[in-house]
């Protein structure tokens, strides 16, 4: 049996959204900028999936929806755009995002950080969520930017947009925030909170890989990224990818849809499977389950080592994901298990299970029976079950780790 | 860059076939209790290395007979992934039937070697050579255990990259005498920071007491300074150009030993010396490179430029190596 429990990396690609778009490679193939019949008949559909994607977001049409590859291009995208407009210039100098943000953002802080920005990495609390306040406590006159996802990818901790939202506006503060976890899985409506700019992916919501997407509030600043033939209304040059457009349309209309399913199906089937998994001695899971998106768990068995147990339960035909793979070259402990404060012993134990609407009862009950083996094999293999004769001392030498 | 780098992989992938079995059922995992010890006539030791915390732990038992100091079990339980767990399970394998004494002498190269389904190919990929260094130091603290010594009493020489057991007296040599100013460089001459990375920089998995960053600084330093000191001499006592053609080659195969061989062998290589012929004012030495150095790219640059700067600075100036 194969089972994939990977969502949160990315999804399989609904059949009705492949098909929707087979048609624009074959046999309507024109680049959309031509003077020509070929150009003209992907408009419509072009059109109809850009129409999608403002309905899925609740975008009003004043408002930019720009089609970028990916989600990293996007988060790449608005904080150098602040660098330009903002720190380069010295109109202000201050970026504040959170400690557990996706690469994207944290690389990119980082690399405006080493060309003159200061960034403020905002710490989680015990239950993998920024606090509110915390923003309110680190914003300036300064700041130009504050970055914060809406879920996050490791936990599905659903963090207080809303409220970051209207902190930032009320201190004039540009705000940013990655979606990519929460489309699909959780309402995302940028009329209801005050928001300046979106990131989100189509890939994770059962889209095609190699789009992503980049609301910008009408009025915003954004330095266009890819200069060339004007394409996007000159913020994003290259030939428009049409079957991928099409794609993301299908797929947020589809992710809309079912969006209510995800909220109670997908999520009852993710709770029954997490109490069977805590029944598990030793076991511990990152953040209370009301307030993560509906299919994502990050749970840690206590003396296995995370990418043991993945490999267990690849064996097994099982995908799952650990977010401390002990080849990183930096410390490589997870990051949310060192920043929730998660007992040491703990930081290299997690595994992330993330479902989707795909996922079925009885992948979840095959899966429930591997981990329960591989815990009893891993544990007999494991140094933190093993014997030790009286009057030992487990002896870590301060030299070395 | 280029097509490897730029698809990137599975590091699973890159393990050998002895790792994974040894993943899916380890030979010696287990534990040796007191009355176990007792009944075989042996002295328990149990000694751990590294900590969950650390993302890595090793337990290692032996029973060692009192008289002759020989291992006559050994077993180990691990935290850790799959390469640790393969890593424990082989080094475990290699203690049995030898002298506490002998056991010390294994290094994690020998332990990787073991876990080579050939010789050409390394077991496990670079960033995960790491794992093998904990089978190593497990085995040292187990026998600074038995024999009531500190650990470090048994590394003769401070070593700085301890994945490809590199030591501090070499790095510095080839820093020297090569005018290496960049961490790459030092990874193509001597393998040093090619693997788990620790030793480039504070802040990787281990802390340690002297980095490559430090060295390259301390190289930078001496030459700003202009150092008197900078020239010292090779550790040959004859000069060179008098040896007998017998005593040339015994005396680069020395240095070739101490200072040479253990770069290539990290590579699943080696060479041997073929000829040294005396060609006007130069020595030229002919060499063969065995294994993965024959057809390596670096066999006839970095690689090369080393052996012969580290040969003209032990021996002659007038040396040159060139490879067939």
């Amino acid at each position: 049996m194969k089972v994939y429990l990977d969502n949160n990396a990315t999804t399989i690609v609904d059949p009705a959204v492949f098909s929707e778009m087979e048609p624009y490679f074959v046999q309507r193939y024109g680049n959309p900028n031509s003077l020509h019949l070929f150009a003209s008949e992907t408009h419509p559909a072009i059109k109809d999936g850009m129409e999608k994607i403002y309905a899925g977001i609740h975008a009003p049409r004043e408002d930019s929806v720009i089609i970028t590859s990916c989600a990293t291009e996007s988060n790449n995208w608005v904080l150098k755009s602040i660098y330009f407009e903002y720190i380069l210039t010295g109109k202000k100098n201050h970026i504040m995002v959170s400690e557990v943000e996706h690469p994207s953002v944290i690389a990119t802080a980082k690399f405006i950080e080493s060309m003159g920005a200061k960034v403020t990495y905002l710490p989680i609390n015990h239950e993998g969520i920024i606090d509110p306040q915390t923003v309110r406590d680190n914003i300036t006159e300064n700041t130009a930017l504050v970055s914060i996802m809406w879920a996050n990818n490791e936990t599905g901790a659903i963090f207080p947009i809303a409220e970051i939202g209207d902190i930032c506006e009320e201190h004039n503060v540009l705000f940013h925030t990655d979606a990519v976890q929460a489309i699909g899985k959780t309402p995302v409506d940028v009329q209801a909170i005050n928001v300046d700019y979106l990131t989100f992916s189509a890939h994770k919501f059962h889209g095609p890989k190699g789009v992503g997407a980049l609301y910008v509030k009408k009025g915003k600043e954004l330095i266009p990224l890819l200069h060339g033939g004007a394409q996007m209304g000159g913020y994003r040059s290259g030939t428009l990818n049409v079957p991928g457009i099409v794609g993301m349309g299908k797929a947020m209309e589809q992710a809309i849809d079912a969006l209510e399913f995800e909220m109670t199906e997908v999520r009852e089937m993710r709770d029954a499977f997490e109490d069977e998994l805590l029944k598990i001695e030793d076991t511990f899971v990152v953040t209370p389950r009301e307030k993560r998106t509906p299919n994502t768990i990050l749970i840690s068995f206590r003396g296995i080592e995370g990418e043991s147990m993945l490999w267990d339960l690849n064996r097994a035909g099982i995908g799952a994901s650990t977010g401390s793979a002990c080849a990183s070259e930096d410390l490589e402990a997870n990051s949310v298990m060192e920043a929730i404060g998660a007992a040491e012993d703990l930081a290299h134990t997690a595994i992330r299970f993330s479902l989707s609407r795909y996922t079925t009862q009885e992948e979840l009950d095959y899966t429930l029976e591997t981990v329960k083996e591989a815990v009893k094999r891993l544990r007999g293999i494991s140094s933190s079950y093993a014997y030790a004769p009286e009057g030992h001392k487990s002896g870590l030498d301060s030299h070395h780790h | 860059m280029g097509i490897d780098s730029l698809i990137g992989g599975t590091i699973w992938d890159e393990y050998s076939d002895k790792v994974t079995n040894l993943m899916n059922n380890p030979q010696n995992m287990g534990e040796i209790t007191e009355e176990q010890a007792a009944k075989m006539g042996a002295k328990l030791i149990v000694a751990d290395f590294g900590a969950e915390s650390c993302g890595d732990a090793v337990r290692l038992y032996w029973a060692v007979h009192p008289m002759s100091h020989v291992i006559m079990e050994s077993k180990f339980k691990s935290f850790g992934c799959g390469t640790a767990i393969a890593s424990s399970d082989t080094m475990a394998e290699l203690c049995k039937g030898k002298t506490v004494d002998e056991a010390v002498k294994i290094t994690n190269i020998d332990v990787e070697m073991a876990m080579r389904d050939d010789i050409n190919t390394p077991a496990v990929p670079p960033q995960k050579m790491h794992c093998s260094v904990m089978a190593y130091d497990v085995i040292k603290k187990a026998a600074a255990q038995y024999k009531g010594v500190d650990m470090e009493s048994f590394e003769e020489e401070v070593i700085v990259c301890e994945c490809a057991r590199v030591t501090l007296s070499t790095l510095q040599e080839v820093i020297r005498l090569n005018d290496l100013t960049t961490i790459e460089q030092i990874a193509d001459y001597t393998k040093a920071g090619a693997f788990c990375k620790s030793c480039i920089k504070p802040g990787g998995h281990e802390a340690k007491d002297i980095y490559l960053v430090d060295l390259l600084e301390e190289h930078e330093k001496e030459k700003l300074a202009g150092s008197a000191t900078l020239g010292t001499s090779g550790d040959s006592s004859v000069d060179f150009a008098q040896m007998t053609i017998v005593q040339r080659i015994k005396a680069v195969d020395k240095v070739v030993d101490s200072h040479i061989r253990q770069m290539l062998v990290m590579d699943g290589g080696d060479m041997e010396i073929l000829d040294i012929k005396e060609n006007g004012a130069n020595f030229d030495i002919y060499i063969r490179y065995l294994g993965a150095c024959s057809g390596c790219a670096s066999s006839s640059t970095g690689t090369l430029f080393a052996i012969e700067n580290i040969l003209k600075e032990k021996l002659d100036m007038n040396i040159r190596v060139l490879p067939i």
